[in-house]
This record gives structure tokens, sequence and C-alpha cells, in this order.
């Protein structure tokens, strides 16, 4: 036992982890709240509710592994959804220009960022911070107050549910119901499929890793550390628009409060998901796993009666204490025994 | 360029803030020889090295390799890589969180996919013809030392260099392993490959090289084939002494004679930490000066941390004036009246940005406890009681620490654990990088501290320093004890063979 | 050649660096709009004499602020991090606070307990949580930052939880004293409060060796362990006394509105005092530190806040121009930059000394 938990590298200890964790509380859902999580539809609400962390996640995930963190994107998702709320509605803008401006606003951030950082050293920290201001404070600017989008063409999008096979289930009144996922999902899931594999199958994605685990040593192995940094905060900006564009179809609308604490639940799932602080470990299936569990975890304490939003806040503190104290004494160990 | 050179180095500088590492530097490689580098700590070798892999860039001199006509321009490991110089530096620096062979193939590699299926049958391949024992998909973190130092000399090897460099690559590695490297440098030679060798082992060098050159003080000081050089002359090489020069010194030491002298002051039984890994005894009388002498990296310094708690102590029986007691962390230490200045002055000793009064005051000040800080006019008081007695230069007390030169640093640093009125102070290497002047300050002062009953334990890489104070000198090589030397033996000649070729185990 | 010298001492003085920024700001308003300085002496509803005025407010409103630049520039110097869930700390503390005054009667009429005994609970409930982030900084090696992120998230659903979700009412007006004015004196209490919090640091500082073991540690954690400090108590200790900042914070705070609400007291004002420290000159990356810099810096960021408020700047974008103003101030204490400018200056120096030789 002791010999295979050695063997194992610290990314895929971590990733079981997560998904015992994730399949234990599923169970446990199962058990204790009753048949509703027995539904696929339950499940797919999971998925169709949190579209846009997943793919906030996966940019954390991203910049984390490379020994960073990125604490703005939850502002530039509420930017990106005013900006294009307010251009849709007010400029009579289309869909695709919309998406543009999401994307446009995501590659900002990243340029800007990943610049501050890679190339002037400046804490990662500090840098999002205040652009996580910037964006919060921006997107009063642009508009203030909270509205609905009316565009036909965005609504249209908005509404299209995208039918599951096979995955249905019968309601109160005996009507078969086809399960569905929204367009949010499949992007999502694209994004996860993306990322997946550039960490894990290019020479780029490995670099990341490199560059995490030890920075010095990435840079004497002939790895261009600076571009590394610069290229995984560009990313994570891109995403968190692309992010933000996915949030903005799934509320369908625009309001300066929209995705507040996201940044959080997204490191939280990161996290959760096994990628480590301290950066050169993480997988980015043990974040989408992580994303599931969060909001596993969520839905269990709404149906547990449980209405109170400050649950949420603290069992999501809970466990990313949980997770963080996990992940410390767990390497703790580890390298003791490599020692002996 | 010479036809037969694969590298030719010439009239490298490299400054340093302070300091100037190289000047003036000379070094040719030729096609297919194992060139061994030599010198002392604070030679220049490692900042010779790292300015050929791109690490640090040079101030002046030029690079030229076969097959380049223009000197070559190297700016990061990345260019250093890509024209064929491989290295292996005393540090692993591998990523520990990759696998074995990822960090084999890592920034290397041209194609944008990355074939995991057949990069894992190379680095295989690789492992099995150098008799690594590690699986390719292993974590590397996961790995014993000696296996991680073994991949990274995998990964270097593979790399179809014209050059390799091997920064002390034998420090981790058992004999064996050491074998198997040699064996594949001497496979390596006959295709061609210039290899660089830094190692501290006398032994290693006459085993495997063709060629030397030794640096001091950031300068050349010749280039011999190795049937040219003994290894007695070798030694006088790297630490600056002429032979008849050496063996005519005479130990003027010895010359304290305290009432009671013969009384114990400090010994330690079977000591050891994670850093001193083998247990060892030693002890100290009142008034005496001994110190450790050794190569670098035979484990002086290790050996004086464990005293002083400073490394994680697994094991050990301490005694101080025939009482025992219990040292764990430095704190412990210092409340038994113990001092230690550390070898890394800047890492270790100063803190920077601290002005010369708070650094000279800081350990008294934590010794006094968190409630009794001093006032401003007691530690003005100690700064320049201090300041005056060891002559340190500073424009005020309040000038932070970090401007001052190297040789008032370690004034300061000393300032601070006379300050605390010890009655054994451990010096490791107080006198590296600081001038010549500074240099006897400091050995004056450790004899007259000596005959005023203190118990002194002096380390240094110049051997007639050590003549000059110690009155006993306990010599180490590859982390043990090989042997004791008093009176009679006290002579270069004696330390300079006791390191060469060891006495016993 | 000497004058150089006297200016560049001058301009190196750490205090410089809110001082110059206080002062921009003050010229700026002067130019804009002088009534900004005009202070006059009015009547409460309870007949007391009173100050108002721009002035008066940042006074008032910058004392909370100033409070937590103390103990924050302290955990900064000392780990070379920020601790972010001071907010969330405040509204846990004020939470507390309230909790302990009201009892389990929101809307009591009474005191339930001496307020001075239900503001000792609070502080020793906010010193724990400083020490819980602490323990995670210096013993689990966790950044600061991130560490402090879980109470960041939790904090103000924990605050919930310990009034159960209601929102307890003081009525005894002896409690509005700390948020208010005492009777008969026309300056706001926060700011004799915000005195009384700056002498106590000065005697701490004084009195004890914290200024040099902390400093110490911030700078080179190895050579003060060689030398027999703990920094990791240290760091922890450093949190504690954050803790205890945030209790009177949440004094002030609390005793202004005399209830609270949990998800706006003293909301983004981690951002304030992470930019009170930066704007008083010191490193963030831990280290040497002045806390009247920082002090000073604190009553800047108020005139700027303020400043903004006056042109009607609504509170929701205010981060916005904040932002600004931080990432300005990181960029040009930047290594890279600072040297990138020095070089330009020493290139022009050197263009014109040349110059001068060639003519």
């Amino acid at each position: 036992m002791k010999k295979k938990l050695m063997n194992m590298s610290d990314t895929n200890l971590l990733l079981t982890i997560t998904i015992v964790v994730f399949v234990v509380m599923y169970l446990c859902a199962i058990i204790f709240e009753g048949k509703g999580f027995l539904k696929p539809q339950t499940f797919f609400n999971i998925l169709n509710a949190n579209a846009a962390l997943i793919i906030l996640s996966c940019g954390l995930s991203l910049v984390m592994i490379t020994g960073s963190i990125d604490i703005s994107v939850g502002g530039i998702t509420a930017l990106v959804s005013m900006c294009c709320a307010v251009y849709l509605d007010y400029h009579g803008g289309s869909v695709f220009g919309s998406v543009m401006i999401a994307l446009g606003i995501g590659l900002a951030f990243g340029l800007f960022q990943g610049l501050l950082i890679a190339y002037l050293d400046i804490q990662p920290f500090i840098v999002t911070l205040a652009g996580m201001f910037f964006a919060r404070g921006m997107t009063t600017i642009v508009h203030t107050n909270p509205f609905n989008v009316e565009n036909e063409a965005f609504v249209a999008l908005k509404e299209t549910r995208i039918i599951v096979p096979g995955m249905g289930s019968y309601n109160k009144n005996g009507t078969y119901v086809n399960a569905y996922v929204e367009i949010g999902v499949i992007v999502a899931l694209l994004v996860v499929a993306i990322m997946f594999v550039l960490l894990r199958k290019t020479r780029q994605g490995r670099a990341f890793y490199a560059v995490g685990g030890n920075g010095q040593s990435a840079l004497m192995l002939g790895i261009n550390v600076k571009r590394t940094k610069f290229i995984a905060h560009l990313i994570c900006g891109i995403l968190a628009g692309i992010g933000g564009y996915v949030y903005f179809l799934h509320v369908g609308s625009g309001a300066a409060s929209h995705a507040s604490g996201a940044e959080m639940n997204a490191i939280a799932s990161s996290i959760i998901g096994g990628t480590m602080l301290t950066g050169g470990v993480g997988n980015i299936i043990g974040t989408l796993f992580g994303v599931l569990s969060l909001s596993t975890i969520q839905n269990i304490v709404s149906s547990a009666g449980l209405d109170q939003a400050w649950w949420t806040g603290i069992t999501i503190a809970a466990m990313l204490c949980l997770f963080l104290v996990i992940q410390s004494v767990v390497m703790a160990r580890k390298k003791k025994m490599t020692k002996k | 360029m010479n036809e037969n050179s694969i590298l030719e180095m010439r009239n490298i500088d490299k400054v340093f803030p302070g300091v100037r590492a190289l000047s003036g530097v000379d070094f040719t490689l030729r096609k297919g020889e194992i060139h061994a580098l030599m010198g002392e700590n604070g030679a220049g070798k490692s900042t010779l090295i790292k300015v050929l892999t791109g690490v640090y860039p040079k101030d002046n001199g030029e690079i030229r390799m076969a097959g380049h006509d223009k000197p070559v321009n190297i700016k990061s490991p990345e260019d250093a890589q890509n024209i064929g110089i491989s290295t292996v530096y005393q540090e692993i620096t591998l990523c520990s969180n990759l696998s074995v062979a990822e960090n084999i193939f890592i920034g290397r590699e041209k194609s944008f996919f990355t074939n995991w299926k057949m990069r894992n049958k190379r680095a295989g391949e690789i492992l099995k013809s150098l008799d690594i024992p590690a699986s390719p998909t292993q974590q590397l973190g996961t790995c014993s030392i000696a296996v991680q130092q073994m991949v990274a000399i995998a990964r270097a090897v593979d790399m179809e260099c014209k050059i390799l460099i091997l920064d002390e690559p034998t420090s981790s590695l058992d004999e064996q392993e050491v074998a198997k490297l040699f064996k594949l440098m001497r496979e390596l030679k006959q295709r061609g490959v210039g290899i660089i060798f830094v190692t501290h082992f006398l032994d290693q060098v006459y085993e495997v090289c063709d060629r030397i050159t030794v640096l001091r003080d950031g300068k050349l000081v010749g280039e011999y084939e190795i049937k040219d050089l003994p290894r007695l002359m070798l030694v006088s090489k790297m630490l600056g002494k002429e032979l008849d020069d050496m063996s005519s010194i005479k130990s003027d030491s010895g010359g304290y004679n305290g009432e009671d002298k013969d009384k114990i002051l400090f010994e330690a039984e079977n000591l050891s930490s994670v850093e001193a890994v083998n247990p060892f005894d030693f002890h100290i009388k009142k008034g005496e000066v001994n110190g450790f002498t050794g190569l670098l990296g035979s484990g002086r310094s290790e050996s004086v941390r464990a005293i002083f708690g400073a490394d994680r102590v697994l094991s050990g029986k301490l005694k101080k004036d025939g009482r025992d007691i219990k040292i764990t962390k430095p704190i412990d230490a210092m409340k038994n009246k113990i001092a230690y200045l550390p070898e890394d002055r800047k890492e270790d000793g100063i803190i920077g940005d601290l002005s010369v009064r708070e650094n000279i005051i800081l350990a008294l000040q934590v010794l006094e406890g968190f409630f009794h800080p001093f006032s401003r006019a007691k530690a003005e008081e100690f700064a320049d009681e201090y300041i005056k007695l060891l002559e340190i230069k500073t424009a005020s007390t309040d000038t932070p620490v970090k401007s001052l030169s190297g040789g008032n640093q370690q004034k300061v640093i000393l300032a601070r654990w006379l300050l605390t009125h010890p009655d054994y102070l451990i010096l490791d290497e107080p006198t590296r990088g600081i001038d010549v002047g500074t240099k006897v300050e400091i050995q004056k002062l450790v004899l007259k501290l000596a005959s005023e009953g203190m118990g002194v334990t002096f380390i240094s890489s110049e051997t007639d320093e050590m003549l000059r104070t110690c009155s006993r000198l306990i010599v180490m090589r590859d982390r043990h004890v090989v042997g004791e030397l008093t009176g009679e033996d006290l002579n270069q000649h004696k330390i300079m063979s006791t390191i060469a070729e060891g006495e016993s185990e | 050649m000497k004058t150089g010298n006297i200016f560049q001492k001058i301009f190196r003085r750490q205090i410089m660096i809110p001082l110059a920024a206080f002062l921009l700001l003050a010229i700026f308003n002067l130019v804009a709009d002088p009534s900004f300085y005009k202070i006059t002496l009015g009547y409460n509803s309870a007949g007391n004499p009173v100050l108002s005025g721009y002035l008066i407010t940042i006074l008032d409103y910058g004392s909370e602020l100033a409070i937590l630049a103390i103990g924050m520039t302290l955990v900064t110097a000392a780990s070379g991090g920020q601790d972010i869930s001071v907010g969330a700390a405040i509204a846990i503390s004020g939470s507390m606070l309230l909790r302990c005054l009201c009892g389990a009667d929101t809307r009591s009429e009474n005191l339930n307990m001496p307020i001075i005994c239900a503001f000792l609970i609070s502080m020793v409930v906010a010193g724990l949580f400083g020490a819980f982030n602490g323990v995670l900084v210096a013993y689990f090696k966790i950044q600061p930052m991130v560490a402090t992120l879980i109470l960041f998230t939790a904090g103000r659903s924990i605050a919930a939880w310990i009034n159960n979700n209601e929102l307890p009412i003081v009525n005894d007006q002896s409690f509005a004293i700390y948020g208010g004015f005492i009777p008969g004196i026309p300056i706001p209490m926060p700011f004799f409060i915000a005195v009384i919090v700056m002498i106590i640091t000065w005697l701490i500082l004084k009195f004890t060796n914290l200024g040099l073991y902390v400093q110490s540690v911030g700078i080179n954690e190895k050579s003060s362990r060689l030398n027999g400090l703990n920094p990791e108590l240290l760091k922890v200790l450093t949190f504690v006394l954050l803790g205890v900042c945030v209790s009177v914070a949440a004094l002030i705070k609390t005793s202004r509105l005399m209830t609270i609400n949990y998800s706006v007291i003293a909301k983004d004002i981690e951002m304030d005092a992470i930019l009170a420290v930066a704007l008083g000159g010191n490193a963030l990356s831990g280290g040497k530190f002045n806390i009247p810099a920082s002090i000073l810096g604190a009553y800047v960021i108020q005139f700027l806040t303020t400043t903004l408020y006056k042109f009607n700047v609504s509170s929701d974008a205010l981060s916005a121009y904040k932002a600004v103003v931080v990432i300005l101030l990181v960029v040009f204490s930047s290594e890279s930059v600072r040297g990138w400018i020095g070089g330009l200056f020493k290139k022009s120096v050197a263009v014109k000394a040349g110059k001068e030789a060639k003519s």
C-alpha cells in the first residue's frame, strides 16, 4: 500500500482523492436526500448551472499549475455580462458581435495581467486583485442597474436545449421528459477537452508543469519561464472571457453583482480537484470533478432545508480548508518517505 | 581557433555587485577529452560554467565553438542546449513533480504534441542502458537523490551534445554509480565529446581526466596535462602556495597557555543531524582553538551546524562545562553561551535591510527576550563599542548592513556574537571573500579571544589561516572524520596528504 | 552637489511617498473646489456640538482604515503577504459584539452585558480567527493571500450564523458613542479611538522587541532562525495582532449603525488596507516597515475616496479608480521598472555629459 502510494504521481494521487470524494458525496446525496439525485436531469442541471464555473476553473487550474494565481475571473465575468447585455439591448448588436466583445475583454485582461506578472515580476495576487476591482468597478460604470436582455436572437440561443438521448425520466404526470443540457455545457466540455489535451499532450502544456514545479530548474532545462507564465495568464484571461459569455448565456442578464465570489469558487474547485497551490501538480479532469463536488454540496445543502445562504459559504470554505490541509499533509508525508 | 579544440573561452570577465567573480579567464576544451576544472570554494568554477551555459551573462570576453565562424552568443540555458552544450549541475535541476521520462525529454522536443508512448519507450531504453533503477513513468520526486542525479546525467548524455558539463555530479553517488558514470564518460570521450568535469574528489580527477585547469580567486592559475601535475602540486596550486613556500611555514599557533586549559569546555558524543549524516564525536577545551578542515563538501560546515542545532538534530549527547545539555534549536545553543557565525554570510548571516546597529544587537536582543528591548542610547552604545573594537567601516550605525563591504559585514556579524559574550565561538569561513587586511585582523582576534579563555572552532578553506590559529585540526573527507592533527603534525604537508590520501576511515 | 544629496535624502524618506500623494490630492481639491475645506460647527439631533465638512469626514471614516493599516503592516512585514479576510473578520467580530450586547433577544431595550465585556469577547474571537490564518500561513506554509481566502469566503456566513441570520439592533445610546460623538466634544469619537490605538502601538513598539523581530523575520527568515528567533510563532503573532485591530474597527463600524449588515459591512476594506500599506511605501514582499507611513497612507486613501464621492462617483464604481492607483503603484515600485527608469536617467545624464565634453 505504502509502496503504491509512493509510486503514484502527485497529480494522480490527488485526482484519485477527488473522484472518490465526489462519488461518495453523490451516493450520500442519493441515500439521504431521496430519489431527486437519481434523476439524470438533476445531474444535468448541476452541469447547466455550473458550465461557466467549469470554464473559469480550467483557467485557474492552468495558472495554479504554473505556480501563479488569478482572482479577477469573477470580475471579468460580470464585466463581460454587462458589456454584452448593453451591446445587445442598447446598441442593437448581434450575437456574434457580443461573443467578440466577450473574447476581447478576456484577451485584454489576460494580456495586461500576463505582462505585469511574467515580465515585470509583480506578485500575481496584487495584479489580479486590482484586475478584479477594476472589472467590478467598470461594470457599474458601463451600466448601473441590472436588467434582462431582450434581444431575440440571443434569447433564442439562450433557450436552446440540447436533448441528451436516452437519459429522460417520467415526471409526476407520467409523461416522458427528455433530459437536456444548455449550449454552455457543450462549450464547457469542449474547453475541458482542449485544455486536457493542451496540458497533457503538448510541449507547451508540459512546460506549465515544469515552471510550476520548479521555476529555476525549468530555466536550466531550457524552458522560457517568462513566456510560459505569460501564456498561462493569457489563456486564463481568454477562458474568463468565454466563461463570462457562457455565464451570460445562462442568466441572460447584466448586473454588477453577477458571479460574485466566482473566483473563490473557481479556486476552491481547482484545489478540491487536486491542483496544488504551490504549482506543478494538477489535472483538468480533477478540476471538472472539483466543480461537480462543489455544486453537489451546494445542492445537498439547499435540499437539506438549510436554505440560509451562509451555509453554502461555510461548507465551501470548510471543504477548501480540508483539502488544503490534506495537500499539505500528504505532501509532507511523501517527502519524509522519500528522504528515508 | 585551434583545430583540436571544441570550445575556446577567452578573457572572460564577470562582476557581481561588490565581487569580481571572474577576471580574464581563458579556458580551452579539446575534442574527446575529459577536462577537470579545479579550484577551491569561490575560485570561480561555478561562475565560469554558468557563463558558458547562459545562466549569467558575461561582462567581457568571447566564447568560440567548433563549427561556428563567429563567437557564439549564449543568452539562456535554452540557447546553450540548442548549440550542443548539456549540463549536469551540482544541485539537482530537474522538476520533481514530473515523471522520469519527462525530465529526460522536456525542453528539448521539437514537435508540438508529445508522444508519451514513444517517449516512455525511449526513456526506458536509456535508463536500461545506463542501469538506472527507475521506471520511466515514475514521478522523479519519489526517486532517491542518487537516482535523480543519474537521471540528470542520462538527460545530458542523451542530448547528442558536443560538450558535456558535469558540475560535481558525484557528490551524491555511491562507488558503483560513480563507476558507471566513469564508464559512460569514457564512451562519450571515444565519440569525440568534450567533457568538463568539476569535482572535489581528487581520486576521481586522476582516475578519468586528461587535463586540468586550475582557477583561484576568479583568475586562471594554469592548464596542465594530468601527468605533469602530481596530487600534492595540484592541491598547492588550488590553495595558492608554492610547494617550497608551504613546507617552510611553521605553525605559530599553540601560543596560548591558560591556567585551566585542560578543562573540557564542550563535548559532543555521537552527534548527527539531517545534514551531517555520519555521527561524530567532538570536544573542545577552554581557551583552545581547533578547526575542521577538508575540501568543499567534506562536511565541515554541516558538523558545526549540528553543534549549534541549526539543522534538525538526529542523535547525540552534549555536555558543556561537564553538565548535560540539550540543543535542538539555535536558541538552546545561545542560552548555553555558544555562538555561531554561519558560512553563508548573505543567506544565513546578515539581515540585509536592517541597520548596522540592529544587526549588532540582534542576537543579544533575542537572548534578552521579547519584553526587554534596549533603549536607543544603549543600543547605540553597544554598536559604537563594537564598531570601534572591530574597526568596522560604516558611515553611521543607521546604515543598512547590506551596503557595507563583505569584510565589514562579516565584522558586524562577529560583533553580534561577541556582544552575547559566548564561552564557545564557532566561526565557519569567517574570512571568505574579504580583503587580506581584514583576514589577518580576524585571525588575531580569534587568538586574542582564546587567550581570554574562550573556546573557538575555526573553519577556513585557506589552510595557512588554520595553521596560524588552530592548535588542533580535525580533517574531514567525504563527510567522515579521517584524521586529527596536533603538534608536530600541524603543517601544510601533513594536512594535504591527509586530505589527498586520507589516513583511514 | 550637496543640495542634491539633501534632496535625495528627503525623497528617500519613506513617509515622503504618502505625503506626496496627500499633497497632490490636497492641491487638486484646492484648485477644483476650495469649498472642500469648509468646516462648519453645527448641532446634532441630541443637541451636541459637532463639526462637519469633508475634512472631518476623512478624519472620521479614515479611522477604521488607519487601525487596520497598523495590523496589516505588521502582517505584511512578517509574512511577505497580505490578509484579505479583514472585511469578513470585521463582520464576524461585529456580529459577535452585537450578539453579546443584545443576547438572544435581538430587539432588547437593555444591554445584555457591559460594552467593555462584549468588546473583549469580540476581540478574543477576532484574535482566534487571526491565529487560524496565521497557523495556515506559518505552519502549513500556505501563501498568506490564499490562506486568508478561506475566511474571506466563509467569514460573512459565519457572521450571519452567529446571530442566526437576524439583525440585532442596539437601542442603548451609550453604544453610539464609539462611532459618533462624545457629548460636548465636536470631534468624532472614531478619531480618538484611532489615536488611542496608535499610542498603544507606539508603546508596544517601544517597550517590546516586536519591531526588530518582525522585521528580521520578514527580511531573512533563515538568518533569523539562526539568531534564535521563532519565525513561525512571530508570524502567528502578527496575525493575532491584526485580529485585535479588526475587533476595534468592528466596534466603530457597528457603533456607527447600531446594527450590522453582514454582506455590506466593511466591504472591500481589505483592498483599502493593503493599498494603505503599499502607499505608505512598505514593500508588499515583507521586511522593513514604517507604521506612521501606513497610517498616513490610510488617511490619504480616505481622502481619495471622499474626493471621488464629492465628484459623484458611485460607491460601486470607486473600486475601478482605486484599482488603477494600485496598478500604477506596483508597476512603479517593481524592480525592473525602477531599474529601467534608472537606466533611462543614467543614459540621459551620460548623454548630457558626453555633449558637454564635446562642446
